[in-house]
């Protein structure tokens, strides 16, 4: 009976496309947007996932992210040195400046000022050149996000000069980053050099990033430092999770996501529930006359589910694929550099899936069950 | 009872509930419907001739009376019990044929072997032998869509007899046909369905196919008015 009911189902194209094209419309909407939500709140912690050394941050009690920060008097940088359990600290500026393109645009950019011994701060791996370029005078690495902002016409950054809040600049080198959540174009130079772009305050040290002795725990660490020296100290997941709580917190994007997947999910009801009882509608006489012969109700109900069950392992399919598709047609894009699709979200959408066919399924069998089979007669 | 009575029906009442009112559509019927013969019934539209079928066939409950199906008081059987009674026992064929419009002669024909968990290849080979004795084995593979009117009545007639049931009913399996073709399905019914052990009722408005029956009933206002081999004059 299985086979008659895939058959019925199949056979009606019209209807059979229709139900796969809802439910793929849905998995596609659902996964793709969650995916996109997920990847662009976690940019809020791409500061801290560009520095992949550090294991502890370091920064004034009102600190908030890498983004949302309040300098430190510089002797902070000794005092963490000076608690047990601290393996290494260097000093880590983050500012923005002005810059002035070579075409004369003004432009703002993330100033970040690593170690000048160790070049701790930087992203690990580098898209030309070699971190070590950053020794060369008036040296700048830019970020391979920010050659796409800066540089439009597809110029080769190497060589270029900038203007940095009056200061000269020369690009050296480009680094392998994650974009930033406003993808803003970084600049990475040595902390001594980063000092004389950014314009004098007292306070310029905004971070210091410490690694910890073997044996120690980063949350350990943190802990004594927060007790001996009075400032906040994070540990690289507590100081991503910040980033990243900070974005859902301050932005509006949670909300507009959330209305897309719900929207998805209400226009699969909505496609596959109309489709779905047409479908049977059209058909309500042939399970009549099912019934009639001598079909059980519980066979019925398998064979509706059973054409659910097609409709949704295809259409779900369909739908994956889509979101697959669309996430590499788009690699090349730097605004979705480094997507990916955590394995929660689909296995989301499948449980949307799920649902709309559970509902809408049940829905028109119903009025399958509900058929007197004398209605055959008439 | 009587010994060959495939249907053994005693005071049989149907109401039907319509708005505040309840309308009575049969008044108590006692009938015996006996094997080896084309059993008529026929009457005014809206004499109650459908409705009495159906509860004979097991799919619509008397109000009173019981009916007895080869010895089995069948509105005394669980649900499921009854479905599997009218699976193994009785063969439909309906004024709409019903055929599943996306599958082909053959499986339409196979659906109760199926239902009755046979193999999809065996019950296409049963089947496609008894549509060779309905003269349409060379349309075994179109779709419902494909065949004229009494091509798919006839594999209407496939499917009903396809599994070898002791009681076939038909309800005006000839009126959506034309003259010719309605009497050939006739014909051709009666040539196949008719057999010492198997029982056949046939409710029919068609005049022109009352000379192919062994036994005619009349129905008039939920009464039966005549029982014999021809028809009354009057009619
Ligand atoms: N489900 C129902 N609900 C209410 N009334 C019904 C129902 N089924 C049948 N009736 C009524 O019962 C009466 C007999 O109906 P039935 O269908 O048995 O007549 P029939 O002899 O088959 O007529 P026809 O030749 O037009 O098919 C009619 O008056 C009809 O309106
Ligand atoms: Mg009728």
């Amino acid at each position: 009976m299985l086979w008659i009911a895939i058959r019925m189902l199949t056979g009606d194209a019209q209807k059979f496309y229709g139900l796969l094209f809802g439910i793929a419309f849905s998995t596609l909407l659902i996964t793709q947007q969650l995916t996109i939500f997920v990847n662009l709140i976690e940019r809020g912690a791409s500061g801290v996932f560009n520095a992949p050394e550090a294991e502890v941050w370091v920064m004034d009690p009102v600190s908030r992210t890498t983004d949302v920060n309040y300098a430190m008097p510089s002797t902070a940088l000794d005092e963490v040195r000076s608690v047990p359990g601290v393996e290494w600290a260097v000093p880590h500026l983050r500012a923005v400046a002005s810059v002035r393109t070579g075409t004369g645009d003004l432009e703002g950019v993330a100033i970040i000022g690593v170690d000048d011994a160790t070049l701790i701060g930087m992203p690990e791996n580098m898209v030309s050149e070699t971190k070590s370029v950053l020794s060369q005078p008036d040296s700048v690495v830019i970020d391979d996000g920010g050659v796409f902002n800066l540089f439009e016409n597809g110029e080769d950054p190497i060589g270029q000069r900038l203007e940095l809040n009056d200061q000269r600049a020369v690009i050296r080198g480009v680094a392998d980053s994650i974009p930033s959540f406003t993808s803003q174009v970084v600049l990475y130079t040595k902390y001594s050099q980063a000092l004389n772009y950014v314009p004098g305050t007292r306070n310029r040290l905004t971070f210091v990033l410490a690694g910890v002795t073997e044996g120690e725990t980063a949350a350990g660490v943190a802990d004594r430092i927060e007790e001996q020296t009075g400032l906040k100290a994070e540990t690289r997941e507590e100081f991503a999770d910040a980033g990243v709580d900070f974005i859902v917190e301050n932005t509006g994007i949670p909300t507009n996501f959330g209305i897309t997947v719900v929207l998805g999910f209400v226009v699969g009801v909505a496609i596959v529930g109309l489709t779905f009882s047409l479908f049977i509608r059209d058909n309500i006489k042939q399970f009549g006359a099912l019934k009639a012969i001598g079909v059980t109700n519980s066979k019925i109900v398998g064979m509706v589910s059973a054409q659910a069950a097609l409709v949704g392992a295809v259409g779900y399919a369909l739908g994956v694929i889509g979101t697959v598709t669309f996430i590499w047609a788009f690699s090349g894009n730097p605004f979705f550099k480094g997507f990916y699709i955590p394995w929660q979200i689909p296995l989301i959408s499948l449980a949307a899936v799920v649902i709309i066919l559970a509902i809408t399924g049940w829905i028109a069998l119903r009025s399958v069950l509900n058929t007197e089979p004398a209605s055959v007669f008439r | 009872m009587n010994a060959e009575s495939a249907i053994c029906a005693r005071g049989i009442i149907r109401d039907f509930q319509a708005g505040q009112s309840t309308i009575r559509v049969l008044h108590g019927i006692d009938t015996d419907i006996r094997s080896g013969e084309m059993t008529y019934v026929v009457g005014e539209s809206g004499s109650g001739k459908t409705t009495l079928i159906s509860i004979m066939c097991g799919i619509l409950w008397p109000t009173e009376g019981e009916v007895q199906v080869f010895g089995t008081d069948i509105y005394s059987l669980s649900d499921t019990e009854l479905v599997n009674f009218r699976l193994n026992n009785i063969g439909f064929i309906f004024q709409q044929y019903n055929l599943i419009p996306s599958i082909d002669a053959a499986s339409n024909a196979a659906v109760p072997l199926i239902a009755k968990g046979m193999a999809i290849g065996p019950a296409r080979e049963k089947a496609i032998e008894l549509l060779e004795k309905l003269n349409i084995s060379d349309q075994a593979n179109k779709l419902p869509n494909q065949l004229s009117g009494g091509q798919q009545q006839r594999v209407a007639i496939a499917r009903a007899l396809v599994h070898e049931p002791r009681l076939v009913v038909c309800d005006e399996p000839t009126a959506a046909l034309d003259a010719s073709s309605g009497r050939r399905v006739m014909d051709l019914l009666r040539e196949v369905a008719v057999a010492p052990d198997r029982a056949c009722i046939i409710v029919t408005h068609d005049n022109r196919i009352f000379d192919l029956a062994d036994r005619i009933l009349v129905l008039e206002d939920g009464r039966v008015t005549h029982d014999g081999t021809d028809m009354p004059e009057d009619h």
